[in-house]
């Protein structure tokens, strides 16, 4: 199948032409500079291994010229002679191309191996903001698809085109060797190929792009589906949901078919090609003999090049249209490499130790895209132990103090302070371990639910995250499953509830040593009875640390020491729950109507 | 694998003539050494150049026969995979939308995902792969053993005598190879779920600085794909090598004994020629096996997954009960569940009648939504029934006992249509319909924002909406159609306090006759409700109205006092 994707091709609509080729060359060089060394034996094995390949044909070219006299003439010295080195040759050519096979895939594993450290490594550097902006099954792709393709096309495409022309090239020279006068028949063949091949990229191509999109298309309908599997089956929407998934189906496997109608004449009309060349090879070397230009042997060793001849020439569309879409899926996983990662920490930045909990925000302004500032001159001052409560409605804006106080975004103006440091001038690290943190979605990675609890603390005995559990009171939940802190949660933690889930990164909060601790929305989910616990406990835990709540329950917020209220992402009010309701402003129609 | 096969049965017949159209192809691609072969040995001794032009010709029609006839094969397989593949995919799909909430957690979603759309694709490549180039080799070297016999039966036997070698080494190397490919598939999803989580999670990662952690984790995994990766490939890598030395070294042994065969007058030179030709053509024929083998043993491991879904047997059958007379629209009686071994639900009885409405209220793990889950029959209860107008649900088709609902699930979904269609869902409902049910949800302001009204089109996951505009959408969903029973599963909780406020009353004045069961956090959600059900460890802790309940229940009193005297 020559255009139909190779064996490790994933689907992909994506395009399959890269724009700058250079830069992608010369970011490929990078990689492979590092194996040069392999490289190159690799491609002293392929001219090699390929060479002695070549000289099979001329020696049985030979030792039939040595038959050729007939009964009782043949020259059996000179056959055993002949068939002796072609063993030889036979042996070595299988040697030579089982070690570069192996040396391939070693050598292009390594440089995959690289790639996608790199890749990850750059993925970790990477600021909040990249991935606030790219979609996850995006950046996916390039670890799988985008990856898989670069390996695809270095492990065979590379060598196959070393190979490709010493064997064009070296048979073509022993054709002509043999006999100019038919290598004449070539003028036939390979206008014939090149024009089939050409015919064949304009033809298949879109077909086969369509075919991916298709494909694409279905992944999507049947991505959404499951998922909602639960909501289809609650509404009785099976039949219809599954009515249409059978027309995307048929328009898939239809442009499948398509694809497929034209590209399965390549195999076939390759092999006509060889076929035609041997008719008229044997035609005229069968005059030519007749003439007494060319014996039995040298027919022999021209049939047997002639299709060692063709095989490449075919191949080269394929190749050129593998290479293609491998040039453009480096060329994206290079684009990411070249993100600019996150500002480095100043390089006298200084580790902030010994943290009281004094965050002072002065005159802070910011914005996500340039010309939209939605903070504006903020002042805040949050003394050691305090409760700060932000609320608003959905969507108000309120995530962003967060994404400040942690520096996930750098403010465009003003001053934010710990313990005096303005924060631009400590290492991150310092800065973010100063904070403890339990966020709206709740993140968990398949792993142990101790170790899920013990992630942000290294060196955490059992002691203590079993303690963290039991104060997050989610401790007696953990024991009655079958592993208890051993159980494994799974892909997507889909065998535990939200509402557990929602206590374990509590838990998980609750084992860091911060002066600080953030909860974005993170009690919304826990019905207030447990809510109350944890605050309870959360309360004893944090005596005298400094607390950023984000929350919708104004109960819980009523004794904060200081309230910001925020609506479209400004900061409209600011003071404690008694001047906020005294003020008779948008705080106190927030909270009143809670009970209409 | 065999369940996959199965589904080729309806196109034996069709497969056969393919398969004869593809040997007579075949066969004629065969035939020209052996003109070769006649040219060489019969034809130049008589010295005639019209005669070897004739025989030339009819080697180009048997070139153009053989390519035809190959063609067409090709195509009808192309064919044969398209309908297999359409087949298998429907099933697949209409079995996944079957499985119930027990299998769906032990699959898990994404998994599913991939065996719709990746598995099937490889089976979709394999059968049609199959059938062009896994059915050629063999019928080369068989077809090429029957047409050099006509030639020469003593140097037959070469090729032969090649053939068992060749047989043994396809056979190990599938027989490793298919596991291998199998575990590296393992090892590339879980590299896959590292990067998701990476990216999902980034938030947390950088909080607590677990750069180096999270590198540390995915070069690990890495590290076995690669090793996965090298030991396959190494396996395979042995194919090419040891075939094309066999081949050559029968090809060799060709010009040795065909040496002595025409010392001794009972061969031709010609008909070495024609023999070494076959060897070339052969070697090509072999040379694809390997592609075969990789995508066969993919293929195999993918059909190990998909037939793990089709034979998943339906676990929630209809059961023969009796119905019996009930004043209740629903009721459950002593009910108990557990999920696996520890008891989720313990003896829950409770009846609301036709029209009224019920709260139910308790802490996160309580069995809230378990109880939805078992009403609208997605898991079976352990121990006693579940009654509608006295009819025990397990005795009822499960569509028609769903058609009785509508229903907001915490976290539910909405998908990439228009909002007609996600309020619609397939059911028919009248553009009128869809409009009242926004009203009521509270969705209309917001929808009226869009110039395309209600073929506005979602995102995916409805991603263009806020939190609080896709919650009154579900909403919607739920209240179209005037559903005999409503249940709203914490679906509130982004709804500021207003719009909770105004969505309450707007069910309460416009759908009196629906029978409402509405799952909260907040008090002031359930509090002028009909009943309230409090939940505790899967245990009624408390049940009737809000002034019976501040009387008699604790927890009741503890949940309404964090939430009204903090």
């Amino acid at each position: 199948m020559a255009a139909a994707p190779g064996g490790h091709r994933r689907i992909s609509e994506k395009n399959d032409k890269p724009k700058d080729t250079k830069y992608v060359l010369r970011g490929l060089w990078y990689y492979v500079s590092h194996y040069r060394v392999h490289l190159i034996i690799a491609i002293l094995l392929t001219l090699g291994s390929n060479i002695f390949a070549l000289i099979g044909p001329m020696l049985s070219g030979l030792a039939i010229d040595s038959i050729e006299p007939g009964e009782g003439m043949v020259i059996f010295e000179k056959v055993f002679y002949y068939a002796k080195w072609m063993v030889l040759f036979y042996i070595a050519s299988s040697i030579l191309s089982y070690i570069l096979s192996i040396l391939m895939i070693r050598l292009s594993q390594k440089i995959v191996q690289k790639m996608r450290e790199d890749v990850f490594t750059k993925l970790v550097e990477l600021p909040i903001s990249y991935f606030d902006k790219h979609q996850v099954g995006d950046i996916i792709s390039k670890f799988s698809y985008d990856i898989d393709t670069i390996n695809t096309s270095l492990s065979s495409d590379v060598i196959q085109i070393c190979a490709s022309t010493i064997t064009v090239v070296g048979s073509l020279l022993m054709m002509i060797i043999i006999s100019p006068t038919l290598v004449l028949v070539m003028l036939v063949t390979i206008p014939l190929s090149l024009l089939y091949t050409r015919y064949m990229a304009r033809k298949v191509r879109p077909l086969f792009r369509r075919r991916s999109a298709k494909l694409g298309e279905l992944n999507g309908f049947v991505e959404e589906m499951v998922s909602g599997q639960m909501t289809i089956k609650a509404y009785a929407a099976e039949n219809a949901v599954i009515k249409r998934f059978d027309n995307i189906n048929k328009e898939t496997v239809d442009a499948h078919y398509k694809a497929e109608y034209y590209g399965s004449m390549t195999g076939p009309t390759v092999n006509f090609i060889n076929n035609l060349s041997l008719s008229l090879i044997t035609v005229f070397g069968a005059i030519l003999f007749l003439v007494g230009r060319m014996s039995l042997g040298n027919i022999s060793s021209f049939v047997q090049y002639s299709r060692k001849f063709s095989g490449p020439i075919n191949e080269t569309a394929n190749i050129i249209s593998e290479l293609q879409s491998a040039m453009a899926a480096a060329e994206r996983v290079f684009k990411l490499m070249e993100e600019s990662p996150e500002l480095p920490d100043k390089e006298d930045a200084v580790e902030l130790t010994d943290i009281e909990g004094n965050v002072n925000l002065e005159g802070v302004s910011f914005g996500y895209l340039r010309d939209r500032i939605i903070i504006k001159n903020l002042f805040l001052h949050a003394i050691p132990g305090s409760l700060t409560a932000i609320v608003g409605p959905t969507g108000a804006g309120k995530t962003t103090i967060i994404n400040l106080l942690m520096r996930f975004y750098d403010i465009w103006d003003g001053n934010i302070y710990v313990d005096g440091n303005e924060t631009r001038d400590v290492t991150r690290k310092s800065l973010r371990k100063s904070y403890a943190m339990v966020l709206q979605d709740t993140w968990m990675f398949s792993g142990s639910i101790f170790d899920n609890i013990a992630y942000g603390k290294e060196d955490a005995t059992m002691e203590e995250v079993v303690e963290a559990a039991k104060m997050a009171g989610i401790h007696s939940y953990i024991r009655r499953l079958p592993d208890g802190y051993k159980t494994i949660i799974n892909e997507d933690g889909m065998n535990i509830s939200k509402g557990q889930k929602q206590l374990l990164t509590i838990a998980r909060a609750m084992l860091l040593d911060a002066k600080m601790l953030i909860l974005d929305e993170a009690t919304s989910n826990v019905d207030t009875r447990t809510e109350l616990k944890i605050q309870k406990a959360m309360r004893r835990l944090m005596e005298d640390k400094t607390c950023f709540v984000i929350a919708h329950r104004l109960s819980t917020i009523q004794g904060a020491d200081n309230i910001l209220v925020i609506d479209q992402g400004d900061i409209v009010e600011q003071g404690t729950h008694k001047e906020l309701m005294d003020k008779k402003g948008f705080y106190y129609k927030l909270y009143h109507s809670q009970f209409e | 694998m065999k369940r996959v096969f199965a589904y080729l049965k309806p196109y034996y017949f069709r497969m056969s003539i393919g398969l004869t159209i593809k040997v007579l192809g075949t066969f004629m691609d065969l035939g020209l050494p052996w003109v070769l072969a006649f040219i060489i040995d019969d034809i130049i001794p008589f010295n005639r150049i019209n005669l070897i032009l004739l025989w030339g010709l009819v080697m180009i029609a048997l070139s153009i026969g053989a390519r035809t006839f190959n063609v067409i094969a090709n195509r009808m397989a192309a064919k044969v995979a398209r309908d297999t593949t359409e087949a298998l995919r429907h099933d697949l799909f209409q079995k996944i939308l079957s499985l119930s909430g027990k299998q769906l957690n032990y699959f898990t979603v994404p998994s599913l995902e991939a065996r719709m759309t990746t598995d099937t694709y490889n089976i979709h490549h394999m059968i049609g792969m199959m059938q062009r180039i896994g059915v050629r080799a063999p019928i080369i070297l068989i077809g090429g053993i029957i047409i050099t016999s006509t030639l020469e039966p003593v140097l037959t036997l070469i090729l032969v005598a090649v053939l068992p070698f060749l047989s043994i080494i396809v056979y190990i190397v599938s027989k490793k190879g298919i596991p291998l490919y199998t575990k590296l598939q393992e090892t590339t999803d879980r590299m896959t779920r590292v990067v998701r989580e990476n990216i999902t999670g980034v938030r947390v990662i950088k909080a607590l600085s677990k750069g180096k952690y999270e590198k540390d984790r995915f070069f690990t995994v890495n590290q076995d794909v690669v090793d996965k990766e090298i030991e396959a490939g190494t396996l395979m890598a042995v194919t090419n090598p040891t075939m094309n030395f066999l081949l050559n070294m029968g090809l060799t042994l060709v010009v040795v004994v065909g040496a002595y065969r025409v010392d001794g007058g009972a061969s031709e030179p010609g008909k070495i020629v024609a023999f070494l030709s076959y060897f070339m053509i052969m070697l090509h024929a072999v040379m694809a096996i390997t592609r075969v083998f990789i995508v066969l043993s993919r293929a195999t491991a993918s059909a190990i997954r998909i037939e793990e879904v089709l034979d998943t047997e339906e676990d929630l059958e209809e059961m023969d009960i009796e119905p019996r007379k009930s004043d209740y629209h629903i009721e459950f009686e002593n009910v108990s569940f557990s999920y696996a071994t520890e008891p989720c639900i313990t003896d829950v009885s409770f009846g609301i009648k036709k029209g009224e409405s019920l709260g139910v209220i308790g802490s996160t793990g309580s069995g809230k939504t378990t109880l939805i889950h078992l009403l609208m029959r997605f898991y079976d209860v352990a121990s006693g029934s579940i009654r509608i107008k006295g009819e025990d649900i397990r005795s009822l088709d499960k569509q028609a006992l769903r058609k009785k609902f509508g229903v907001t699930f915490q976290n539910d979904v909405l998908f990439a249509d228009t909002i007609y269609e996600n309020i619609n869902l397939g059911r028919g409902l009248t553009l009128e319909q869809a409009k009242d049910a926004t009203v009521d949800a509270q969705a209309a302001s917001f929808i009226s924002e869009y110039e395309e009204r209600l073929d506005f089109k979602l995102a995916i996951r409805g991603s263009n909406l806020s939190g609080g505009q896709k919650q009154r959408l579900l909403i919607s969903r739920a209240l179209a159609g005037n559903p005999e029973i409503l249940i709203l599963d914490d679906s509130s909780s982004a709804l500021d306090y207003k719009t909770d406020s105004m969505l309450r009353k707007a069910i309460s004045e416009k759908h009196k006759d629906t029978t409402s069961i509405i799952i909260a956090q907040r008090i002031s959600s359930v509090m002028k409700l009909d009943n309230i059900l409090v939940l505790e460890d899967g245990q009624m802790a408390g049940y009737g109205n809000h002034e019976e309940l501040l009387e008699t229940c604790d927890v009741y009193q503890e949940i309404y006092q964090s939430q009204f005297e903090a």
